[in-house]
């Protein structure tokens, strides 16, 4: 109860900081929809933990993302396949929470099929079997299809970029919303613990380390400024994800045509 | 003499469509043009240089410098537009093909356009999947004030723009440095030189 109250309180004082956040370090990011923006308003901080984090990174997280390259294919798939199977488990609620029932559907019957016949979602069976291409959802895309602003970037020590209102969405797992949390921690059952909650996060972010690992060191190598370049990143791919878009649809170009018109190249 | 101008202005109209080029055509012929240059049995450098000159004659490097350079653009005495384009060509060569090196052997194929106005047309692409790596989407935001010139100014990898992500990364070094142009000016330069 006491960590429930904790994590209302550091969610509520985030929130009250965005609303009051000093203009120091703006980040506009729409030029016509000015509704929304993320300011970095803790940027001298955010560099400083981005910079943990990249030290992290070299001297842990990436050489076990290359050990775990160097597993057999069926095993990385397999892992890759049960961490995407527990994650559905959050995208459900997010679907029905947006409203799309249908989804939820869909999604509550490849949770089943991948399961069971999957054995513990080491297998994409659904996939296997036509299922629509599965897209995740989180309580943080959700506040924002409610039309909550982003608030300001924040980098988190450990788990990387993010925002206050992604921050506050991430709470919400540990405050009942997971249901992987909810019955590895508080289900009194001999076979889950909240050590095993922990491990499957950590392989799920091995996991995508090891996906990136290239692609990380190009955009690393080729930056003038890889804290910007990673935020940038960041914030485009959560409002891509926000509003549903898919990947390199044309509505995500229309926010900043505006400054794509009047650029002449004389 | 109605029926002399009809004819006259109809093949006006085909001599000058004659010799636009479509931008998913232009798109197309540019990707494979940097594929093969990518599947040669070259070192990276010799690939670099290559796709550095492909860069040069189809990406629209001033209008990208432009973009990059957001608010600040406004603010410039001409003599500081030069020396930015001086030093933002080396710069974006640079970058940009070094990226695209990272690639070997890519299969890009175009698969559709979009209009946006007639300055800009939205070229879709996909860089086919591998063992290695999953499909890619690519998009094409190409600038087509002159149609028979088509250029490239960004490239929309997944939903991510370069030029969005290039203009950011230049806006913070301006703002961590008072907004003093000369700070980003010794950037580039650096990273050219490195």
């Amino acid at each position: 109860m006491l960590k429930k109250l904790a994590i209302v309180i550091i969610s509520t004082f985030l929130f009250s900081c965005s609303a009051n956040a000093g203009s120091d370090g703006d980040l506009k990011l729409k030029k016509e929809s000015q509704t929304k923006e993320v300011k970095d308003c803790f940027e001298k901080l955010n560099r400083a933990t981005f910079a943990f984090n990249q030290g992290l990174d070299k001297a842990v997280i990436k050489p076990l993302a290359e050990s775990y390259r160097d597993l057999p294919d069926p095993i990385q798939r397999g892992t890759s396949n049960a961490v995407k199977n527990l994650s559905t488990l959050i995208t459900i609620p997010n679907n029905i929470l947006q409203g799309d029932v249908k989804t939820a559907l869909i999604n509550t019957g490849r949770l089943v099929v991948n399961t069971t016949v999957g054995l513990l979602g080491t297998i994409d069976v659904a996939n296997k079997m036509g299922f629509p291409k599965y897209v995740k959802e989180d309580y943080g895309q959700t506040l924002g299809a409610w039309g909550i602003g982003p608030g300001c970037y924040v980098v988190l020590p450990v788990l990387g970029p993010s925002t206050l209102r992604d921050t506050a969405g991430s709470f919400v797992n540990v405050m009942g919303g997971d249901p992987w949390y909810n019955a590895s921690v508080h289900g009194n059952n001999e076979f889950l613990s909240e050590g095993l909650y922990i491990t499957s996060k950590a392989i799920g972010g091995i996991d995508f380390r090891a996906d990136n690992i290239e692609s990380f060191e190009n955009l690393e190598k080729n930056s003038i400024d890889f804290y910007a370049s990673v935020r940038s990143l960041y914030t485009q791919d959560r409002e891509n994800k926000i509003k549903n878009n898919q990947r390199g649809n044309i509505e995500v170009l229309y926010n900043d045509e505006e400054d794509w018109q009047e650029v002449e190249n004389k | 003499m109605k029926k002399t101008i009809l004819i006259l202005l109809l093949y006006f109209l085909n001599f000058s469509s004659a010799y636009s080029i479509a931008p998913d055509v232009f798109v197309q012929s540019t990707v494979n043009r940097a594929s093969q240059i990518l599947s040669k049995n070259i070192s990276k450098e010799e690939k670099i240089n290559e796709l550095k000159s492909i860069a040069s004659e189809t990406v629209d490097i001033r209008g990208v410098g432009f973009y990059s350079l957001g608010s600040a653009r406004k603010v410039l005495n001409d003599k500081q537009k030069e020396q930015f384009f001086v030093l933002f060509e080396k710069y974006f060569l640079k970058s940009f093909s070094s990226r695209l090196a990272e690639y070997t052997n890519p299969k890009i194929e175009v698969y559709g356009k979009k209009i946006l106005n007639e300055n800009y047309t939205i070229v879709n692409s996909l860089l086919v999947s591998t063992s290695e790596r999953p499909e890619i989407k690519i998009d094409w935001r190409i600038y087509t004030k002159n149609p028979d010139n088509p250029l490239i100014r960004d490239l929309i990898i997944e939903g991510l723009s370069l030029a969005r992500t290039q203009k950011e990364e230049f806006s913070s070094i301006l703002n961590s440095n008072d907004g003093n142009i000369n700070a980003l000016f010794k950037v580039l330069e650096d990273f050219s030189n490195r």
